[in-house]
């Protein structure tokens, strides 16, 4: 008898994995609670730091899974475990016995309405990176002008924030909001663009010459100095208020539009599934792995793992190669235990 | 003026609205690799007069974009090109305060 691997979470960890354990002969179930697949990568425009378009590598990921039996608007209700493994009720009235599960329920961008200081929901042209990249998509926006002389970029919006919760960084923002002020730049290349940063923290695979071509090629100002407050003047713009930590003076500037760098955060649908299958929370809010040094992918229960940004901050490549890593384990978990 | 016996202090507050940046753009334009710098201040620990007089040339790009008047570290300098021996992004440093005293003269 084929055996069963339900995968929780139709991302891209998720996609990727169901193509992995369906090649490895495993009966495969994608469990997903959107209307469709590739999750936050696929609202994405395009990814850093070759600008490739989202929507083919999504469509991609997609085409790769047929075999996989793909539950979309679903949830799973009750996890139990069982003699053969566990038996997870779906919300659809399914409920299967799986040999093996993979959580990839990922993560939720922080609800940048929390820093009330920033404005989001309260002023006109305030947005954040996720509206951006829905724009730039080719959603309509009336909270983008049609020529903005000045934009800013707000990097670590809810991360690296311990009274919001979130004492991690959220490790992409720096190079997406570099990423977003070169498009924006781009788009409008007479208007001044500022990062409003605290580090930059470029640590990946040519992410320090983007910033390079950044300065050199685009000309974005970086202003050392998080954000204190923002609020709107009289003719409708935004004025930002920032310490210019690098000469130690207060700062402010006009802006017309205001991008913040919401950062991820454990998706919290999570909570109670960890509960029922009495998985544990590490101490930053995710889930705990094993060990967070050579066994991330293994949670410490036999028989459940983990890929992508259940576990903490994740790159999309850092995802895509911990959702393979998490299908070979589970191949070896199921050889071993035969 | 009416002594009302008080008086307001000058604000610190950088504009970057109303900034003049004039300067910083004449240089950019002499000068296109200025714009790399990541103010890590190697040109400032390196400096020969630096522990004397404060010269640093981040401080002094630094200060061209925010309005600062920064003549006076300029005059300072010697010119003795240490600073860009140890740019890690390879400005030509020296050559960028040349280019700078041009502008100001």
């Amino acid at each position: 008898m084929k055996q069963n691997i339900v995968i929780i979470g139709g991302g891209i960890a998720g996609l990727e994995a169901a193509k992995q354990i369906h090649n490895l002969g495993y009966q495969t179930f994608l469990v997903e609670k959107s209307d469709h697949l590739g999750g936050h990568v696929a609202s994405w425009h395009r990814l850093f730091p070759d600008m490739i378009a989202t929507k083919p590598l999504i469509k991609d990921m997609i085409s790769a899974i047929k075999g996989v039996t793909v539950f979309l608007e679903t949830q799973v209700n009750d996890v139990e475990g069982v003699r053969e493994g566990y038996r997870l009720s779906l919300s659809n009235g399914i409920n299967i016995t799986a040999q093996a599960v993979l959580v990839a329920s990922g993560f939720q961008l922080f609800e940048a309405q929390r820093k009330e200081e920033y404005g989001y929901g309260i002023y006109d042209h305030v947005i954040t990176n996720a509206d951006l990249e829905a724009w730039m998509n080719g959603n309509k926006d009336q909270r983008i002008p049609a020529a903005p002389k000045a934009i800013g970029f707000v990097h670590c919006v809810g991360s690296r924030d311990l009274k919001a919760g979130n004492s991690q960084c959220s490790k992409v923002c720096c190079m997406t909001a570099i990423k977003q002020a070169i498009e924006m730049k781009e788009r409008f290349p007479n208007a001044e663009v500022y990062c409003f940063y605290m580090d930059l923290r470029l640590f990946g695979k040519k992410y320090e010459d983007f910033y390079i071509n950044a300065q050199r090629d685009f000309g974005i100002h970086f202003v050392r100095g998080r954000v204190s407050e923002v609020s709107e003047t009289i003719d409708g713009r935004l004025q930002v208020k920032a310490e210019d930590t690098l000469i130690g003076r207060p700062l402010k500037v006009q802006l017309d539009t205001l991008v913040l760098m919401s950062g991820m955060c454990c998706n919290p649908l999570i909570q109670k599934l960890a509960e029922q299958a009495r998985l544990e929370i590490d101490s930053d809010g995710f889930l705990k792995s094993r060990d967070n040094i050579t066994n991330i992918i293994e949670s410490g229960r036999e028989g459940i793992f983990f890929a992508g940004a259940c576990t903490g901050t994740k790159t999309v490549p850092e995802t895509v190669a911990e959702a393979r890593a998490a299908a070979l384990s589970i191949h070896n978990y199921l050889l071993q235990n035969d | 003026m009416i002594d009302f016996g008080f008086t307001l202090s000058k604000s610190s507050t950088v504009d970057l609205t109303t900034l003049d940046r004039s300067r910083y753009d004449q240089l950019i334009k002499l000068v296109p690799t200025a714009r790399m710098c990541m103010n890590c201040g190697s040109c400032g620990a390196t400096c020969t007069v630096g522990e004397y007089k404060g010269m640093s040339v981040r401080k002094v790009l630094y200060g061209i974009q925010r309005g600062e008047d920064v003549k006076a570290m300029l005059s300072s300098c010697m010119l003795c090109g240490k600073c860009t021996m140890v740019c890690p992004r390879g400005i030509n440093t020296r050559n960028l305060i040349l280019n700078l005293c041009k502008i100001y003269d």
